[in-house]
């Protein structure tokens, strides 16, 4: 695998505050990238450095080899882009959106047109082409988005936070569309707070906080670094069970009640664990209701390196 | 960088411009601004000149002409980029393969069309309902592209400063063009102005084109035509490539 972006200290500062200080990272060929952080982490600076819209203060990056700075125009030819907001042209028909960012990459017009058809159609927008973007709701604004930046068949697709505040219908089409561009060999730089699609989707992921990486790995392999966030829920039907007891089993390091009468002991083997819970309950006659081993998954990753547990306790 | 690959740099950047000058065309010629700043505000100038004056309708029918030019021309740019920032379609203009210079001309390109387009109707208003007659047609047609291209790019300056609002962008522009307006010799032939406005005349680009097109409709010019051509292609070059380093300097401020 060959990496397409490379970054390497990258800088932007606005007066006295730092936003991206010396981030360094790269994305590989047909890679899910995802990049996570709270508000105000850097990601989104980050990514309107990458695409152009802002210059670095210090530091280097390259798209597919071109330098962002000096290589600018090379470098985003080979881009498509999904920000936030859906900044669609709100009285151009939805069409000629399309067919805007498609000229504006000289896609050829037999090219444009087809590949319009084609991502109108998959998205759901192909009946309503004729209609002026401003007529459509938010999620399909940022549907039209996505059929906009992917017209003109890029090779990396940056998407910063593609499903926020999107109607169901349209977060769940969304990843869907950029999985299966991906297949296709699509790179995509994500930028989310939705730690479950990025868990889902992402081959790797980046978290920031501060304007300073502070991991970068899959997320499996960050879930294994929180081992002793794997925990046991359980639940009793029988009433006056001592939680001292269950506290106090070998290889709990923590216990915390939590709501409808639900207990969470946390620990390194979460199985031995239930297997021992299982026991102590038939030798003092308790019957479990429920029980159920947990991995710690993302959002708990992302909490507990942005600190954010912290700030929340 | 090989000459080939340098020539399809070239035409590709071109290509954008005029993709960009289409864009600004369909969305921001009947823009309520555009027709106020644009047409409204230099009929009422002209009728407010003209009624009760004893001067011959032709003799006014080049000032009339530049004056529409004027305000045509630099009306379209300082509306574009404001009106883009506050939408945020500015982003995706600047992220995509573009240079900035490309963009600005397609900005240009659209005002100099919607300038020049609209200049024909004062044209041939004077021709049709007064006895003015084109004399030098090269001079007229020179006259209303080389003033549409310098008064465009104006106008492309202008909407530099970092303002998410149109209306303060217009407001900057009315500043500067409506002084202007009054020292370029559109009112009062340059040679007939008091010896400061005289002085300060050269630096207007409407100055050159007004005395183009006078000379155009067989009237006495105040410049040697060479020079107000010349003129008119030195300020279209200064103001776009001030507009260029403004546009980049503020890039970021007004996003």
């Amino acid at each position: 695998m060959t990496a397409v972006i490379d970054v390497q200290k990258l800088t932007r500062g606005f007066g006295e505050l730092t936003a991206v200080d010396r981030v360094s990272f790269d994305v590989q060929a047909g890679e899910i990238f995802g990049f996570l952080g709270p508000n105000g982490a850097g990601k989104s600076t980050t990514l309107r450095m990458l695409t152009g819209i802002i210059e670095p203060t210090s530091g280097a990056a390259t798209i597919r080899g071109h330098d962002i700075r000096t290589e600018s125009l090379a470098a985003r030819e080979h881009l498509g882009i999904v920000p936030e907001e859906a900044n669609v042209y709100l009285d151009l028909s939805v069409w000629r959106n399309v067919m805007l960012m498609a000229e504006l990459h000289d896609v050829p017009r037999r090219q444009r047109v087809e590949n319009g058809r084609r991502l109108l159609d998959e998205l759901g927008l192909y009946d309503r082409r004729k209609e002026k973007a401003r007529s459509l709701s938010k999620g399909l604004r940022q549907r039209l988005m996505l059929c906009s930046a992917l017209v003109s068949e890029p090779e990396i697709l940056f998407l910063d936070e593609p499903t926020s505040g999107l109607d169901v219908h349209s977060a769940r089409l969304m990843p869907t569309i950029v999985r299966q561009m991906n297949e296709q060999s699509l790179t995509v730089f994500l930028t989310t707070h939705n730690m479950a699609e990025a868990e889902e989707m992402c081959h790797r992921v980046g978290i920031i906080n501060g304007g300073r990486i502070v991991a970068i790995d899959k997320p499996e392999e960050l879930r294994q670094v929180m081992k002793s966030h794997h925990s046991v829920v359980l639940c009793f039907e029988t009433e006056g069970v001592d939680p001292e007891q269950l506290r106090s089993l070998p290889g709990v390091t923590d216990a915390k009640s939590e709501d409808a009468g639900f207990l969470r002991l946390y620990t390194e083997a979460p199985g031995h664990t239930a297997t021992q819970i299982v026991r102590l309950a038939d030798t003092n006659g308790w019957n479990i209701s429920e029980i159920a081993t947990c991995k710690p998954n993302l959002e708990d990753v992302f909490l507990q390196l942005t600190g954010e547990n912290d700030t929340a306790k | 960088m090989s000459t080939g690959t340098a020539i399809n740099n070239w035409r590709r950047q071109a290509r954008g411009t005029f993709v960009i000058a289409k864009k600004n065309a369909i969305l921001y010629y009947l823009k309520p601004p555009v027709l106020i700043f644009g047409v409204v505000f230099p009929i009422f100038f002209f009728l407010s000149f003209k009624m009760g004056r004893p001067i011959p309708p032709e003799a006014i029918v080049p000032g009339m002409v530049a004056m529409a030019l004027w305000f045509t021309a630099s009306a379209v740019g300082p509306l574009v980029t404001p009106w883009e920032r506050r939408a945020r379609t500015y982003e995706r203009l600047i992220s995509s393969p573009l240079s900035l210079r490309a963009i600005l001309a397609g900005d240009v390109v659209s005002g100099l069309v919607f300038g020049a387009g609209l200049s024909v109707i004062p044209v041939v208003l004077g021709l049709v309902l007064t006895d003015a007659k084109v004399v030098h047609l090269p001079l007229v047609v020179g006259g209303i592209v080389f003033g549409a291209m310098s008064f465009a790019s104006l106008g492309v300056l202008l909407a530099a400063p970092p303002a998410s609002s149109p209306s303060n962008i217009m407001l900057l522009s009315n500043l500067v063009r409506l002084p202007l307006l009054f020292v370029s010799g559109i009112f009062l032939p340059i040679a007939e102005m008091p010896g400061w406005a005289r002085w300060i005349s050269p630096i207007s680009p409407l100055s050159y084109a007004g005395d183009l097109l006078r000379c155009g409709f067989g009237q006495q010019p105040y410049f040697p035509v060479w020079f107000s051509l010349l003129a008119l292609i030195g300020f279209t070059g200064i103001l776009f490539y001030g507009a260029q380093i403004f546009h980049r300097c503020w890039q970021a401020k007004g996003l």
